[in-house]
C-alpha cells in the first residue's frame, strides 16, 4: 500500500515495510490475525468435508434400502 | 393466529429448514466477507496510532469482537439447548451442536490473541486473572459440551446430557462479563459501554462494531452450514434426506 488512498493511508504507513514491521510489534500483531485467519479457514475446510462425509453416509443408507427393497 | 404458530413450526422440522439454511448460508457468509475487508481496511489504515500502545494495540481489532463472539454463542448455544430440553425438538438440539465449535474456537481466539497481546502490554503472555481464568473456563465448557455429547451413543440422550451441562455453564458468561468490576483484575475494564461515553477514538470503536459483525455473520453462516450436515447424519436413514438431488448421483 505505496500509494496514497483518499482517507489517508498515509497516516499510519509509509512504506509496505513499514505497515508489516507493525511499529516492531509484527510478531503480536500478525500473530493475532494470521492465528484468527488460519482458524476460520480450518473450520470451512472442515464444514466442507463434513457436509461431503455427511452426503456420502446418506447415499450409502440410500444403496443399502434400494438393495434390500 | 394459529397461522404463525403453524408457519413457524414448519421451519423447526429439519427437513424444511434444511433448504432454508442452505439458501440463507450464502448471504450470511458473502456479508461476512465484506464486512471482515471492510473492518480490516479500518484496523490497519484508518484507525490511527495508538499514544500509549503503539501499533501492538491493533489486536483489539481480533481480541475484543472474538472474545464478545465466544460469551454470546455460548448463550444462544445454551438457549437452544435448554429449547431443546425442554420442548423435545429435534431441531433444537441439532443447533446447540452446531454452534458449540465455532464458540470453542472464538475462545481459543480471544484466549490466544490475548496472550499475544499481554505480553507487550503486561509483560506476560498468561496471569491466573479472573478475566483469563474465567474465559479459559469458558473454552473448556464448549469443549467439555462437545465431548460429552460426542460420548453418548444415542444421540437424544447426548443431547440432553450435554443440555445440563450448556445451561449449567451459563453461570459463568457473567462471571466474564464482570469480573473486571468484581475483582482486581490485571485486565483492563469493558471496551464499550451502553452507560458512558466511549472512551476511545470513533474509528478505533466502528472497525470494533465492523469486525464484530464480520463475526457474527461469519458465525450465523458456519452454524448453516453446520446444522445441515448434522440433519444429513443424523436423519440419513429417512426417506427426506435420501431423496435430496445432492445425496441422489
Amino acid at each position: 500500500m505505496d500509494t496514497a488512498v483518499a482517507g489517508g493511508s498515509d497516516v499510519n504507513w509509509g512504506s509496505a515495510s513499514e505497515f508489516f514491521a507493525m511499529g516492531g510489534y509484527a510478531f503480536y500483531v500478525w500473530g493475532s490475525f494470521v492465528t484468527a485467519a488460519v482458524c476460520l479457514a480450518v473450520e470451512v475446510a472442515l464444514l466442507r468435508g463434513r457436509r461431503r462425509n455427511a452426503l456420502a453416509l446418506v447415499h450409502g443408507e440410500r444403496m443399502r434400502n434400494e438393495a434390500t427393497a | 393466529m394459529s397461522n404463525g404458530i403453524v408457519h413457524w413450526f414448519r421451519f423447526a422440522s429439519p427437513q424444511s429448514f434444511y433448504p432454508l439454511a442452505g439458501k440463507m448460508a450464502p448471504w450470511f457468509a458473502a456479508l461476512a466477507g465484506l464486512l471482515g475487508a471492510a473492518g480490516l481496511w479500518i484496523a490497519f489504515f484508518v484507525a490511527p496510532t495508538d499514544a500509549q500502545q503503539g501499533e501492538s494495540y491493533r489486536i483489539i481489532f481480533v481480541h475484543v469482537p472474538a472474545a464478545w463472539m465466544s460469551m454470546f454463542l455460548y448463550v444462544v448455544m445454551a438457549a437452544w439447548a435448554g429449547l431443546g430440553l425442554v420442548l423435545n425438538t429435534r431441531l433444537s438440539s441439532m443447533m446447540a451442536h452446531a454452534i458449540a465449535p465455532t464458540g470453542a474456537m472464538f475462545a481459543f481466539l480471544a484466549l490466544w490473541t490475548g496472550a499475544l497481546w499481554g505480553r507487550p502490554t503486561w509483560g506476560t503472555y498468561w496471569v491466573w486473572d479472573a478475566r483469563l481464568t474465567s474465559e479459559l473456563v469458558l473454552f473448556f465448557l464448549y469443549l467439555g459440551y462437545m465431548s460429552l455429547n460426542a460420548a453418548i451413543d444415542d444421540p437424544r440422550r447426548g443431547d440432553r446430557a450435554s443440555a445440563v451441562l450448556a445451561l449449567v455453564g451459563v453461570l459463568n458468561v457473567p462471571i466474564i462479563y464482570f469480573s473486571v468490576q468484581w475483582w482486581n483484575t490485571l485486565h483492563q475494564g469493558a471496551s464499550v459501554s451502553l452507560v458512558r461515553a466511549p472512551s476511545m477514538a470513533a474509528t478505533m470503536l466502528t472497525g470494533m462494531l465492523v469486525m464484530a459483525l464480520a463475526f457474527w455473520m461469519y458465525s450465523i453462516a458456519a452454524a448453516l452450514a453446520r446444522v445441515r450436515a448434522i440433519m444429513l447424519e443424523r436423519e440419513a436413514h429417512m426417506q427426506w434426506t435420501q431423496q435430496l438431488p445432492e445425496a441422489v448421483t
